[in-house]
């Protein structure tokens, strides 16, 4: 049997197992680090499928949801409230819905302005700077996390506060009581910033959901402390690991990056391969079977847990043709990089809007970047639940 | 041809926009499908095929109507 998580070798690769077990044994069971079983599905017929079923629950919090930290160490529990991740029906939907209005695809491109700055004023400052510059601390980090901060309504200046703790949680090595400690941290953080908002609501995503649901008359500050910390977190870590690798990828096939440089109109196109093609978020999209349910004529029991490997599934030649081929013109809109189903990335469109702005400011902008280092000798996030790369020394 | 939308279904992920904001937008308090045009035409018959194999919650369906 399989131990899981298996480790990619390649940044430009999945586990070699992937292939293998997709085409012979696409829905199969494999141990995870604490000892347990888990199944894990491999195709994008049954990801999908698996992750659009409600007899599939999100709620990691459950004891047996499948955990692939080191033996010894369970999810990080506390008394906060749950937020939509974790949420199934009935309650999902209407949390969801709550915070949509902020993320449409018109309330983002509202945004677009605003983002172009920041990335214009953070090219600015690298293009200033000594040579080589590391471009995760550059650009790939910083432009995320202000633009997250400044929607949220939390001060930039503490963003290293923030960078620090998220990056603490979803190492996989760190130990339980640190990973706890750094979840305690941005909550209190939260709770305090929160608070100060609650006598004058301010003009942002939180001052905008403490008038909401007070005028819904169902105001909770742990609620709103658990979406402002999914929101802060998620927006910290995914973006930016996806500008590095972006830029990676690109600066590795040179042929389409002059493709894209001439013609903008298909950074969009280009932005969905990369997500497909990288897929940072891959073990992580798990679900705990509440109800036995058939996938690829295997019956997955109640109480049994399921990894939907995102990226096996966005590699799979039933669903893209040469998948292992990175190309910007491919129709790669139906990748599972987001998730699927009901808890299908909220900040998807965010994330477009930022990635598309960043590639064409970069190359536009910076039209002789150039690697520093072999892409041999990067430091890849190997060991983190979502995929990156540390530092990414670049020249121009 | 016809674009149905099941609102209960839909999960606002925006990707039906995405696709083709002539044919789709969202409600901007809850994020939720709004159809512009329940019988399109032309181009936009493909855009609409495209539109329900993307969407997470499978919430639209395009039916032959006659």
């Amino acid at each position: 049997m399989l131990q899981f998580p298996l480790v990619r070798h390649c940044p430009y690769a999945p586990p070699e197992e992937y292939g293998q077990l997709r085409e012979k044994d696409p829905v199969t069971r494999v141990r995870l680090p604490d000892g347990r079983e888990s199944w894990v599905v491999t195709r994008h017929e049954h990801v999908r499928q698996v992750l659009n079923d409600p007899s599939f629950s999100a709620d990691r919090t459950h004891a047996d949801f499948p955990n692939l930290a080191p033996a010894g160490q369970p999810l990080p529990r506390d008394d906060s409230a749950p937020s939509m991740l974790t949420m199934d029906p009935p309650e999902h939907g209407p949390a969801r819905r709550a915070v949509l209005g902020e993320f449409t695809v018109r309330q983002i491109a509202a945004l677009r302005p605003r983002m172009q700055q920041i990335v214009d004023e953070r090219l600015d400052a690298m293009l200033a700077g000594p040579r080589p510059a590391d471009l995760v601390e550059e650009l790939s980090l910083p432009v995320p996390s202000m633009v997250i901060c400044e929607m949220l309504g939390v001060p930039y200046a503490d963003h290293d506060f923030f960078q620090v703790n998220t990056a603490a949680m979803i190492k996989r090595e760190t130990p339980q009581d640190e990973r706890r400690a750094a979840f305690g941290r941005v909550r209190d953080y939260l709770d305090e910033l929160i608070a100060g908002k609650e006598d004058a609501p301010p003009d942002d995503l939180l001052g905008r959901q403490i008038r909401k649901s007070r005028a819904g008359g169902d105001y909770d500050r742990r609620s709103l402390v658990s979406l402002g910390f999914l929101l802060l977190v998620a927006g910290h870590e995914t973006t930016a690991n996806m500008i590095s690798l972006g830029t990676l990828a690109l600066l590795g096939n040179p042929a389409q990056m002059d493709a894209l440089r001439a013609d903008p109109a298909r950074t969009l196109g280009a932005v969905e391969e990369m997500l497909r093609y990288f897929t940072i978020v891959d073990t992580v999209v798990a679900r705990l079977c509440v109800a036995d349910t058939e996938v690829g004529g295997v019956t997955i029991r109640a109480g049994e847990g399921v990894l939907t490997l995102g990226q096996a599934a966005n590699r799979d030649p039933e669903a893209f043709d040469e998948p292992d081929a990175f190309d910007i013109g491919r129709p790669a809109r139906h990748h599972v990089a987001f998730g699927f189903g009901p808890h299908q990335c909220l900040g998807q469109n965010l994330a477009r809007a930022e990635l598309q702005i960043v590639f064409d400011t970069l190359l536009r902008r910076v039209p002789a970047l150039r690697l520093a280092t072999p892409v041999e000798e990067l430091p890849f996030k190997s060991d983190a639940a979502i995929y990156g790369v540390y530092h990414m020394p670049v020249t121009w | 041809m016809r674009v149905i939308a099941d609102p209960h279904r839909c999960v606002g992920a925006g990707q039906c926009v995405l696709t083709e904001p002539a044919l789709f937008d969202q409600d901007p308090e809850d994020g939720t499908v709004i159809v512009l045009d329940e019988n399109p035409s032309g181009d936009l018959v493909e855009a609409a095929r495209d539109a329900a194999l993307v969407c997470p919650s499978q919430a639209l369906s395009v039916v032959d109507s006659w």
